[in-house]
């Protein structure tokens, strides 16, 4: 009777642990979100792709479509290129924009997708062609130094 | 002269030590299959090493959890990222803290008592007396330790893991007042199940046969005298807490050091 009430505690230990692993696996991993789910491949070049890392979210108008798969420097004409995995329940159309985003002022970048209008949906394994790239903060700041000058200059010139 | 003999008789103590401790590893691997026939003694070594140890581990994971969440809501707040703190605490146990803690909790609780269990054992000759009746002590005491310690250790990281998570989740929920839903939605986009979760429990598994094996040596290796088994249960603690951060830093390194 006590060997019966052993294996009894120990099928409850090994019970409890693979709760433990279902409950972290579901509740506090990825597990639910397409990492099974089917996915097709979409490439996007992009002239700078800033922060961008693998494993950034996908999305179109905010919701999470897909992932980042991997990010490589294309040798020929110094792009990267960045191969999406989306899920295969979201088709989007041929002339669909992607653009490096951020999640709020210093969040994560991610990509957007903005659906075209064509008829025809990208195909798997597809090129997104119109791309915008991620920004870059001292672009931005050099841009708009240059445009202060510039302002300056005019204005300097104008009472003449 | 002395020097270098005293130097070389160290080396070669050294490397004959290394030398035994594998063979006896690989002994133990090989009496792995004729253990796993008699799966009963598995499942008592697993009660007695596994359930018994699970009081300790889960009041220590909440304890972890709930400290974590205090101690990073007070830094997470000055960057406005409260919102992420479940997924900071979740990260740091389920790649980190489960494993390890768990592992040395485990050391302390499981590992000394299998150390001491087997060099009694040895010190009263029982291992003597089943090896006149023929039968291997590695396969009989040995080995269905070894199995339960590899079973046990991962089950009891991933629940040190999922206990200090609803640890963490008590304090950021109840105490502090996160959003509950940002705080697991936030763990949901950070955490992968394969990468985090998946490499947790083969790190703990790895550590299981350290610290298990570590623990068997040192029992079955002791001098068969009280001074002996108290010096073995020491090494044991030791020898595995040390290994088994060394480890850590190695299997870190191969798995999470490339990607983001």
């Amino acid at each position: 009777m006590a060997k019966r009430n052993i294996e009894i505690l120990v099928g409850l230990f090994v019970v409890l642990g693979l709760l433990a692993l279902v409950f972290v696996a579901l509740k506090a991993a990825n597990l639910t979100s397409f990492s099974n789910g089917q996915t097709y491949v979409l490439t996007a070049r992009f002239d700078n792709i800033g922060g961008l890392k693998a494993r950034a979210p996908v999305r179109s108008a905010g919701v999470v479509v897909g992932r980042v798969t991997s990010i490589s420097l294309d040798p020929k004409t110094y792009q990267g290129v960045v191969t999406l995995a989306v899920d295969q329940r979201f088709q989007f159309p041929k002339d669909s924009a992607a653009k490096i985003l951020t999640a709020g002022l210093l969040g994560d970048q991610y990509i957007g997708i903005e659906p075209g209008g064509d008829d025809a949906n990208l195909a798997p394994d597809g090129v997104i062609a119109q791309t915008q790239s991620a920004v870059v903060l001292e672009n931005l700041i050099g841009q708009f130094l240059t445009g202060k000058a510039a302002d300056a200059g005019t204005a300097a010139e104008a009472p003449k | 002269m002395n020097v270098f003999a005293a130097l070389g008789a160290r080396a070669l103590a050294v490397f004959r030590g290394w030398g035994h401790a594998a063979l006896f590893f690989v002994d133990l691997l090989r009496a792995l299959l004729p253990a796993l026939r008699r799966f009963g003694l598995v499942v008592t070594q697993i009660h007695a090493i596994g359930n018994r140890s699970l009081v300790i581990i889960l009041a220590s994971g909440l304890a972890v959890g709930f400290v974590l969440a205090l101690q990073l809501y007070n830094t997470l707040i000055t960057f406005g990222a409260a919102e992420s703190l479940g997924l900071v605490v979740n990260l740091s146990l389920v790649r980190e803290l489960g494993p390890v803690v768990t592992t040395l909790l485990f050391a302390g609780r499981a590992g000394t008592s299998l150390t001491a269990e087997i060099g009694l054992m040895k010190a009263g000759e029982q291992i003597a007396a089943l090896e006149l009746m023929a039968i291997d002590p590695r396969q009989r005491v040995l080995a269905p330790r070894f199995i339960a310690g590899i079973i046990s250790m991962p089950l009891l990281a991933i629940l040190f893991s999922a206990i200090g998570i609803l640890g963490a989740w008590v304090v950021a929920v109840g105490l502090i007042g996160i959003d509950a839903g940002n705080f697991w939605a936030i763990q949901q986009n950070g955490v992968d199940v394969w990468r985090d979760v998946g490499n947790g429990v083969i790190k703990s598994a790895v550590f299981g046969v350290i610290c298990t094996a570590v623990a068997l040596y040192q029992g079955y290796e002791t001098e068969a005298t009280p001074e002996g088994v108290a010096y073995a249960t020491t090494r044991t603690v030791v020898i595995s807490s040390l290994g088994v951060l060394g480890m850590d830093f190695i299997l870190t390194a191969l798995m999470f050091s490339t990607g983001r």
